[in-house]
């Protein structure tokens, strides 16, 4: 918790995005999250990502669960449109919203506990269904809400605050998600921004289902000696796969790469991620490899970070489904309820 | 105002370019130098050329250290930052740090806001010794430095508050230190009763030495008493302070002008303190000065009349000549004694006069027009009568190398009609009464060769201070001249090395109280600066003894003391407890910390995430840390507001008050 209000002033060179807005003007209510959390960082990084980008807020919707991780959307965009729903139950009231108003960026902000516990079921169906959202799983592996239980993302082997030794087998969110068919997966650490915040750009500006799995540190319940989802854990075994630029429509690459080591994929708007590899054996388009690669990794106690998985060419579930592209509450009463002649050739059609 | 390198000293400007941190053991904090002139405009001019020197002496050092660390080593690393040397965290305190008598002003505003008036008084006693006297007429050196001018836009009414101590405390006779039963068998002798001889006695008369004043005029107080007059600075107020010192012990010889400075020394004193001021206005010697002679009076000389109640009347129109403080009081002081019409006359632009920018509004708010670009001709008499001036308009022109000529225009020569003119266009100092011959140096200007520091001349047992050391300033400056030449007299008079000064006393204290309680308000306050309630105009100008600024009362000196950053509860870093969990980062409000990669320093200021343009504020530098990178900390626009601590988990970030306390001659 945090109990002194953050003063509105901000640096007087705090630079402006398109939109004439500052970095500040993204931020939400003050955290009530236990100081050091990992999740606000990465709410710091949604900032960061959306100011960048110059986001109307008004043109985002926070969707959220249950759980430490699905509390962060009051920390960020107070701006935006925000439904905190029932306990693992946020991709419904996504797929719901987003088969209303396509127009809408929804943000899915969720945890191991929502995603991988409780609300595994819904998770895989909108990946599934290739749902458009950008997923943000807040992954500490643990509950921190109730007092710090292993989740089940938790490593085998790692040890609970009180010493005891996780004996399952953990969830792999990543890979699930690839082999769900989702276009778009990634994984991250909250405390790599210069990592997290273009993977973010980059998932925002993706069409379809995209996932960002992001290992956030509990300073409270799981963060010590044992844990393999610690700050001073995930820094050791970090296993950075490639590095991401996101280039916006219109906007020339800047950054140098080395020769051989670099793959432009294409956007569906005509923006650009530009990916160096940093592992020559490592093809981010390519499905099994990623797969392959990410269990090695889990065999060699590494976390495998990046952009795991592209798939540039996937459809989204309104393209699939042949969803109309109006929101539904731009019709008119005319066009929603057309009458009874429409009703008869609509039936007489079935015959 | 563009005032980019430029600092103010002792009313001349000079320039000043800060060093940066690696090349410091070799040029030194900051190079700096003085511009040898008073103008604003002139010295803008001048910097240039004095700014490219110097830049071009850190950059000749700069290579000069890629050099020495060979060929492949040609990156530098800004060096971890030594809090432990006490004016890092002093420097982070600008008010402090920009008061000469470095009063820790933070600490007496919290206690205001606490409503212990008493302890506020006494920190700036201990500091300034003057606190009423100071909180009505100070120079205020504190607020243009004051934090707020960078992160808001007017600065904490600093002085005003230093009053409100002042106003509400009770009786503090019992806290003021004492003299010791026994003296110490040293005579010390003080020519010149004013705040700089007040101090040193004030502060010798504890270490029981035996002290006398010597005063031309029957009362002590100096420029206090005779120069400002009491709409500004009520006399009890004056006199309560006076006697404060007075009534330590201090034997007074009033009515008793020195003229030899050479018999003087043959009397039984083992140091002699010259803390006479700079008291003999400058005259304007132009036609028909000698014809109206009866009409014409120097400004400070006419203050001090009207302070001894020598005179109590002036003529119905009176000119004021000159743009100095002395001048607004001269005018106001006229309008006063009865005067109808008065005018405040200046050569220069109106943009470039001397006077405080709150005197030249008070002056105005008194309907007292400034005329600006009119230089004197002439004096105008009939029958031996003053009946007015001419003037010539001018422009002022700058050439190639910066200086400042008043070029008269085309227009016809302006006459105003008046029945009194008061010159109030500048102060000299006026040794007169020392001999060349004693072994008493004098340089540049005419004035005493005198050790910056030390206050000594070249004369062992004579000291100078406040306006006799370096010409005319503010009671400021005279009381942190007194305190340091308290040190060196009483070193002299110990046969201890005068040279070796003592190190300031410092403290810091961690301010948490609790998880989530901190022991300071950090809550900051997004008031405008609030004004200071004034007598009714009618009423004010009727007497010249009705104080024109009543102070604030309790509840507004309480709400404008919120609006201090509390500066000095420093932020305070431990590298060995931090995670590197970026909490600290993402909380800032005004983006002061970096965890980055050290390098060059201004490598490093271009990368921060906002870039640290300001190189006048220091950057706090860590060691390195296990991600091999550094925290690196912009102190300029932080607002000390806690937030970076509350949010750490670990408490690698502190809120720690940092007191710094000058060394005193007791301490």
């Amino acid at each position: 918790m945090t109990y002194i209000v953050k003063p509105v002033n901000h640096h007087p060179n705090l630079e402006k995005n398109a939109l004439g807005l500052t970095r500040r003007d993204y931020e939400g209510t003050i955290s009530t999250l236990c100081a050091g959390c990992g999740h606000d960082s990465i709410s710091a990084a949604v900032i960061e990502a959306c100011y960048d980008l110059s986001l109307a807020s008004d043109q985002i919707a926070k969707l959220s669960g249950i759980g430490c991780s699905s509390k962060s959307p009051s920390y960020f965009l107070n701006q935006a449109h925000g439904f905190n729903s029932v306990h693992g139950r946020m991709p419904s009231v996504a797929t719901g919203a987003n088969l209303g108003n396509q127009d809408l960026l929804y943000l899915g902000v969720s945890g191991d506990g929502d995603t991988a516990g409780i609300g595994i079921g819904q998770f895989m169906h909108a990946a599934r269904r290739q749902l458009n959202i950008t997923y943000i799983v807040e992954n500490n592996g643990t509950y921190g809400l109730t007092k710090g239980q292993f989740s089940a993302t938790n490593d085998q082997g790692s040890k609970s605050k009180y010493g005891e030794e996780n004996v399952l087998a953990p969830i792999d969110l990543a890979a699930m998600a690839i082999q769900l068919g989702a276009g778009f997966v990634g994984r991250s650490f909250s405390g790599d921004k210069d990592q997290l915040v273009p993977l973010l750009k980059a998932a925002m500006k993706f069409k379809g289902f995209s996932l960002i799995d992001i290992i956030s540190p509990c300073v409270t319940f799981n963060n010590h000696a044992g844990s393999t989802k610690s700050y001073d854990h995930i820094r050791e075994h970090n296993e950075s796969v490639s590095s991401l630029d996101f280039v916006p429509i219109g906007q020339e690459i800047k950054t140098s790469y080395k020769e051989g080591s670099i793959v432009d994929v294409p956007l569906h708007d005509g923006a650009i991620l530009t990916l160096e590899k940093l592992s020559k054996k490592y093809d981010p388009l390519d499905k099994g490899l990623a797969v392959q690669s990410l269990n090695e990794a889990e065999k060699n106690g590494k976390v495998l970070t990046g952009l795991l998985y592209i798939d540039p060419e996937v459809k989204d579930h309104a393209e699939i489904l042949n969803i109309t592209d109006t929101p539904l509450n731009q019709f008119s009463d005319q066009e929603l309820c057309p009458g009874s002649d429409k009703l008869e050739k609509v039936n007489a059609s079935l015959n | 105002m563009d005032t980019k390198y430029l600092f103010k000293r002792h009313n001349t400007y000079w320039v000043k370019v800060a060093v940066p941190k690696d090349l410091r053991k070799e040029l030194g904090f900051d190079l700096r130098t003085s511009l040898h002139t008073h103008e604003l405009s002139e010295a803008q001019k001048l910097r240039e050329a004095v700014v490219a020197d110097f830049k071009s002496q850190i950059f000749a050092a700069k290579e000069n250290l890629k050099d020495s660390n060979g060929k492949n080593s040609i990156k530098t690393f800004m060096p971890v930052t030594d809090t432990s040397d006490p004016q890092y965290y002093h420097k982070v305190v600008d008010c402090q740090y920009a008061c000469p008598a470095h009063t820790p002003v933070p600490e007496y505003i919290r206690k205001i806001s606490q409503n212990k008036y008493t302890e506020a008084y006494m920190i700036n006693w201990e500091s300034n010794v003057f606190p009423g006297i100071l909180g009505r007429t100070c120079d205020r050196p504190c607020e243009p430095a004051c934090r707020r001018t960078r992160t808001h836009e007017k600065p904490v009414a600093i002085c005003r508050l230093k009053r409100v101590a002042a106003d509400f405390k009770d009786d503090v006779s019992d806290l003021l230190p004492k003299a010791p039963e026994k003296s110490n068998g040293k005579k010390i002798a003080l020519i010149g009763g004013g705040p700089a001889s007040l101090t040193v006695a004030r502060d010798l008369i504890v270490m029981g030495y035996e002290c006398t004043l010597f005063e031309k005029d029957p009362q002590a107080g100096g420029l206090m008493r005779t120069n400002i007059p009491s709409f500004r600075l009520p006399v009890e107020v004056l006199d309560a302070e006076v006697d404060q010192i007075l009534n330590m012990g201090l034997k007074t010889k009033f009515n008793s002008e020195i003229t030899s400075l050479k018999d003087f020394l043959k009397e039984d004193f083992d140091a002699v303190f010259v803390g006479t001021g700079a008291p003999k206005g400058k005259d304007l010697n132009i036609e028909g000065r000698k014809e109206a002679e009866a009409n014409i009076h120097i400004g400070i000389d006419f203050l001090t009349s009207i302070a001894f109640e020598h005179i109590d009347s002036i003529g119905k129109k009176v000119i004021v000549l000159g743009g100095g403080n002395t001048a607004m009081d001269c005018c106001r002081s006229s309008l006063r004694l009865g005067a109808e019409d008065v005018k405040v006359v200046v050569r220069s632009p109106f943009s470039q006069m001397k006077a405080s920018e709150w005197e030249i509004e008070d002056a105005m708010e008194e309907n007292i027009p400034i005329l600006e670009n009119h230089v004197p001709k002439k004096f105008i008499h009939e029958a031996g009568r003053l009946v007015g001036m001419e003037f010539q308009k001018v422009e002022a022109v700058f050439d190639k190398k910066g200086n400042r000529s008043l070029v008269p225009t085309s227009e016809d020569p302006v006459m105003l009609e008046c029945d009194d003119v008061l010159v109030a266009i500048g102060q000299d100092n006026s040794f007169e009464w020392i001999e060349r011959d004693i072994g008493l140096e004098f340089g540049e200007w005419d004035m005493p060769v005198v050790n910056p520091t030390t206050f000594q001349s070249t004369h062992p047992k004579v000291f100078f201070g406040g306006d006799a050391a370096w010409g005319p300033e503010n009671i400021i400056w005279a009381a942190a001249h007194g305190h340091q030449a308290a040190i060196s007299i009483h070193k002299f008079c110990q046969n201890e090395d005068i040279n070796d000064r003592p190190s300031p006393g410092t403290n810091l204290v961690s301010q948490k109280m609790g998880l989530h309680e901190w022991s300071y308000d950090n809550d900051i306050s997004q008031a405008k600066r609030f004004l200071v309630p004034k007598e009714d105009q009618d009423t004010a100008l009727k007497s010249l003894k009705i104080e024109v600024e009543k102070g604030f009362d309790p509840s507004l000196a309480m709400e404008e003391a919120q609006r201090c950053l509390n500066c000095d509860v420093q932020t305070v870093f431990s590298e060995s407890l931090c995670i590197e969990c970026d909490a600290c980062v993402d909380i800032c409000p005004t983006d002061c910390i970096n965890f980055m990669f050290n390098g060059p320093e201004d490598e490093v200021r271009q990368n921060t995430r906002i870039p640290a343009l300001n190189i006048e504020q220091d950057l706090l530098i860590s060691k390195i840390l296990p991600t091999k990178r550094t925290m690196i900390k912009d102190e300029d626009v932080c607002l000390h507001c806690g937030l970076c601590a509350e949010r750490c988990p670990t408490g690698a970030w502190d809120m720690q008050t940092f007191l710094y306390e000058e060394a005193k001659v007791y301490s």
